[in-house]
């Protein structure tokens, strides 16, 4: 096609607001976070002072960032091996068989991805209430009425598996709904001849929906993973604020904590660094570890 | 024969299975309304008691005592006003970046493929620490800074913040169209402006109510970037919910708290329930989110 006049007059209107925009507030504020890890910087004065590295070896000697940095691991590692094997099931389930209302129950599994986290950690404080909770109330039919009720946010030991339930009950509707989407791809041919063959539903599902599918899952794994830093953030920030005595703090709720509500900007922006090089670190890790011949079909 | 039985009871464990995660779901969103009408010396006791009455107070304490009225209309205008900054400057980028070949384009498109990796938890500070200083700036010159506090600015932020994503889905459906649109609008004489906007702007009408709704829900429910830039008096609705909570730890008042939650999820699930095909659909089709 010949070029016209006016087309880089054109592009120009089209593309240059979004660059400008996208450079004012992502770009510059992402090397920003790192610029800042590397100084001395709190409260609203102004008097900043470069220290190197010196913040990162603060937090290498910080028991709390390895607190926060457990809870993070354990967080990451539980929600994703509940959520995938959860929902990649029920999404062989509801597209392999002929399930009356799978309409119905498509629907209801989206529901939570569609709520703020502020409405599902209320909601979930409400389910977790040591007195009027939904959870302990039913529990006490079985412990008992005069059983002493289950702390299950005050307690330290409890309060991270549940945030794990929360936030598996946050996600699972979602992926569920796009292995779905990925599974009804998968030509019926297939498991007609496997059923000829006499191959049962499990030996079909290991053999011919995990694999045929099996690149949807490696990017979903990896955004996951991710996401679920992130997410533990929200869901921390609203539902335990980190309580009781920091044993539900995460990454970036530390970070957080220590960038804004405590004002040291430099050493939260050190966290950020590191709990960036991280995610990445393990989603190519894992993205290294999940790497197979894709299927053709 | 003996298979047919193994069947059935396959299938029954099936259904009790996906019924089971049903009500999981169902269940405590409902009891969220319900327990919105119920009065406060109800909650004391046994959870699962049915509400006596339709308790409205509730909802007026919420909407007045607690300013979710107020709350709300800033949360509308926020979201109308992110979406309608977010299409304007979204859709003629992604339409470029996705079928002109310039000078700095594959830049262009590397950066913003960049962008969908970072998250706006790891900037926020940064862009916080941006607008007090601007602020300060603002203040020499003009004496007053209007940066923080600012809905059009969160509103802005909200929907820089959420260019990446939204170029990457419309730019591959403007890459999917051939090219012969194009040509028959220059050869028809038609502009560039022209075509972009009477020929390729209605083509990509579904990726754009996509783009709309996944937005919406995202600025609707947002409350970590709200929670830092608004530091004053005025804030948004999720932000307002986390108030609530905390209230109610102080002093219970749970009435309004689930009253609040109602007013916070209402839109979201009447919205949900309108397009629910095309928000699963699109989903499969827009790929992830972060």
């Amino acid at each position: 096609m010949k070029h016209r006049k006016g087309r880089n007059g054109f592009i120009a209107v089209c593309v240059l607001p979004a660059v400008i925009l996208f450079i004012i507030f992502m770009i510059v504020p992402t090397i920003n976070v790192f610029k800042m890890s590397l100084y001395k910087w709190g409260g609203f004065s102004n008097n900043k002072t470069f220290v190197g590295l010196n913040n990162f070896k603060i937090l290498f000697e910080d028991p709390k960032f390895y607190r926060s940095f457990q809870n993070s691991v354990l967080l990451i590692v539980m929600v994703t091996i509940i959520t995938m094997v959860f929902s990649l099931v029920f999404a062989a389930i509801l597209s392999r068989e002929k399930i009356k209302g799978q309409n119905f129950f498509r629907i209801i599994f989206y529901i939570p991805n569609i709520l703020s986290v502020v409405v599902i950690s209320a909601i979930f404080s409400a389910i977790y209430d040591p007195s009027q909770g939904l959870l302990n109330s039913i529990l006490s039919i079985f412990r008992g009425a005069k059983a002493d009720p289950i702390l299950w946010l005050g307690n330290q030991k409890l309060v991270i598996y549940s945030l794990v339930i929360a936030m598996v009950w946050q996600a699972i509707g979602y992926y569920m709904v796009m292995y779905m989407a990925s599974m009804s791809s998968v030509p019926e041919s297939l498991y007609e001849s496997a059923n000829l063959e006499g191959a049962g539903r499990i030996h079909q599902f290991f053999n011919i929906t995990l694999p045929l599918i099996w690149t949807n899952i490696r990017t979903t794994l990896t955004f996951f993973i991710i996401s679920t830093i992130n997410l533990s953030f929200l869901f921390v920030k609203a539902m335990t604020g980190g309580k009781p005595d920091g044993a539900s703090e995460v990454f970036l709720s530390y970070m957080y904590g220590q960038a804004y509500t405590n004002s040291s900007y430099g050493y939260g922006m050190a966290i950020g660094v590191i709990v960036f090089l991280f995610s990445f670190g393990l989603a190519g890790l894992v993205n290294l570890a999940t790497k197979r011949e894709p299927l053709e079909f | 024969m003996k298979k047919n039985g193994k069947d059935t009871l396959y299938k029954v464990f099936i259904y009790i299975v996906l019924l089971l995660l049903a009500i999981s779901i169902a269940v405590p969103v409902g009891w969220v309304f319900l327990a919105s009408v119920k009065e406060n010396a109800e909650f004391y006791g046994n959870p699962w008691t049915l509400p006596k009455g339709i308790y409205f107070q509730n909802f007026i304490d919420a909407f007045q005592g607690a300013k979710m009225g107020e709350y709300m209309l800033n949360s509308v205008i926020v979201t109308v006003l992110a979406l309608l900054l977010l299409l304007v400057i979204a859709l003629p980028a992604a339409y470029v970046l996705a079928r002109y070949r310039f000078k700095g384009s594959k830049l262009c498109n590397i950066m913003f493929m960049g962008g969908l990796f970072i998250n706006v938890n790891y900037i926020v500070v940064p862009i916080f620490l941006m607008f007090v200083d601007g602020d300060k700036f603002l203040n020499r010159v003009f004496g007053s800074g209007f940066l923080l506090n600012n809905l059009f600015v969160l509103a802005l932020v909200y929907a820089s913040t959420a260019l990446p994503f939204t170029i990457y889905l419309l730019s591959g459906f403007f890459v999917s169209i051939p090219k012969d649109y194009e040509e028959a609008a220059f050869v028809d004489g038609a502009g560039y402006f022209k075509t972009m906007f009477s020929i390729m702007m209605p083509m990509a009408r579904p990726s754009i109510i996509t783009v709309i709704l996944f937005n919406f829900l995202s600025f609707w429910n947002e409350y970590i970037i709200a929670m830092t830039m608004l530091t004053g008096e005025s804030k948004t609705l999720p932000v307002g919910l986390m108030q609530l909570m905390q209230a109610q730890q102080a002093a219970a008042n749970y009435g309004r708290l689930y009253a609040g939650l109602v007013i916070v999820m209402l839109p979201t699930l009447i919205l949900y329930i309108c397009v629910q095909k095309k928000l699963t659909e699109g989903m499969s089709l827009g790929g992830l989110k972060g």
